[in-house]
């Protein structure tokens, strides 16, 4: 026995954090080589924007009030996101590698917590990207630390749930459009409570009156990964 | 199994008879509420469709989760027979809420949280059953199934939070309305009596309902299970 494993099977919490990292940089160097995932939501999001500019006047000088900049933004999010969770979901169906990855001795919310990690990290890395592009296309400061805080606790809600869902809509006979009409409707809070915060960040609205929106996502971010680390066993259980 | 149970054909024959009794309190025993009028009536019959929607869900969720700790297929039945009852209940709950809202609110529909929550709730359950549909495995079926018959279901109290951030004009009829609700009225006892005993039919038709579909669903089972039989 090497001194890593007599380590590992000394200590549970340290097993299982190698584990989730093994998952998490597994999906990272995959990406890093194929960069397909992150590519096709980066275009489909900059889409997204073109097609928000001619369908509504996204100009701000026009258009005085910005929820109209959050809302846009957080379709973007959300469109962008079923976009990546499905396909990341779809490659370790498709390749039989989820079936490799549920032969590993490791506990399977190791599995779920390295795949939303990784999954976080795809999304964020699209919403680094997005928001200064945005800013620029449309002249608005959209690097304020209270707006990086909601797309942060947003994108972690989301994701929670994305990852969860998305692992059965890949299973499913009607995969490509199952996984938009699962997640949505359970999802909305998060898109209610992202938008109407990251609108108040934008107003300059006081804190007091922003407060609430915040704990919402907070609240649904610590309820949906508790259920979808109770739940995921039975997802992928054979 | 074959036969149908004996209770079962009373509890049709009084679900039948209060049902009946209920249409007759609602229309005869009730008294005229004197600024909405006759379209006040539809309230007894809306809350109790209400009502029985969100108990449907509320078992759907809970023969879930027992689905996923005994994964005995019967709670996967009861589960799928609990939400299309739910769904067809909310259904009426929206709708007969519409007729109540174009003479009261003079709208069809407005974005309050009770109506967001009810239209989210009924897109929940459709996507269940898109899911179901997608998987031919019988036992994955049931499996996620009862995983998002529970995250749907309590998705729903937090998308009526989020949506209660709004100002809400929608009547709370028990309990204290907010400053601004149109079309709130106080309940007179006969009122009163008519919607109980309103509430209490429901309750006795969902019953009635869910035992029905249980059946269907064994039987729908069985089918499925011989089927799978000649296919191997």
């Amino acid at each position: 026995m090497t001194r890593d494993t007599q380590d590992t099977v000394r200590n549970p919490l340290l097993s299982f954090s190698r584990a989730l990292s093994a998952v998490v940089w597994k999906d990272l160097s995959a990406e890093m080589r194929s960069r397909e995932l992150l590519s096709a939501m980066l275009v489909f999001a900059l889409l997204v924007i073109l097609i928000f500019n001619f369908a509504l006047d996204l100009d701000p000088k026009t258009r005085q009030e910005s929820t109209i900049t959050a809302g846009v933004l957080w379709v973007i999010f959300t469109f962008a996101g079923t976009l990546g969770l499905n396909r990341s979901m779809a490659v370790e169906k498709d390749r039989g590698c989820i079936d490799g990855l549920l032969l590993a001795p490791v506990d399977r919310s190791a599995i779920y917590f390295g795949k939303t990690i990784a999954n976080l990290v795809f999304m964020l890395i699209v919403e680094i990207i997005v928001l200064p592009i945005y800013s620029l296309l449309y002249n608005v400061n959209l690097f304020q630390p209270g707006l990086l805080l909601v797309t942060l606790l947003g994108s972690v809600g989301y994701v929670a749930v994305g990852t969860l869902l998305a692992t059965m809509a890949v299973q499913a006979r009607t995969r490509d459009v199952l996984l938009p009409i699962l997640l949505f409707p359970v999802v909305l809070p998060i898109v209610l409570g992202a938008v109407k915060a990251s609108g108040g960040f934008l107003d300059g609205i006081e804190m007091a009156e922003i407060r609430p929106w915040l704990n919402l996502l907070v609240v649904y971010d610590i309820i949906f990964i508790a259920i979808a680390f109770m739940v995921f066993d039975f997802v992928v259980e054979e | 199994m074959q036969t149908k149970p004996r209770l079962l054909t009373v509890l049709d024959f009084v679900t039948a008879a209060l049902f009946v009794l209920a249409t007759g309190m609602v229309f005869f025993y009730a008294p005229l509420e004197a600024v909405m009028g006759q379209v006040q009536r539809v309230f007894y019959f809306h809350v109790a469709a209400g009502w029985v929607g969100m108990l449907s869900f509320l078992v759907a969720a809970i023969a879930g989760v027992v689905y996923l700790t005994s994964t005995n297929r019967k709670w996967d039945i009861v589960s799928l027979s609990a939400i299309e009852i739910g769904i067809v209940f909310a259904f009426i709950n929206i709708v007969s809420g519409s007729i109540w809202a174009r003479p009261i609110w003079n709208t069809w529909w407005t974005w309050d949280p009770r109506l967001t929550t009810a239209t989210v709730m009924e897109l929940i359950y459709a996507a269940y059953l898109m899911l179901r549909q997608g998987i031919e495995d019988p036992d994955r079926r049931a499996r996620f199934g009862a995983v998002y018959a529970i995250v749907g279901f309590v998705s729903v109290p937090l998308t009526f939070f989020s949506a209660r951030l709004f100002r809400t004009i929608h009547p709370i009829v028990i309990g204290t309305n907010e400053a601004g609700a149109e079309g709130d009225f106080d309940m007179t006892p006969m009122m009163l009596q008519t919607f109980m005993f309103s509430l209490l039919t429901f309750t006795f038709i969902f019953a009635d309902l869910l035992w029905h579909r249980i059946r269907v669903g064994r039987l729908a089972d069985k089918v499925e299970q011989l089927r799978l039989k000649t296919i191997e």
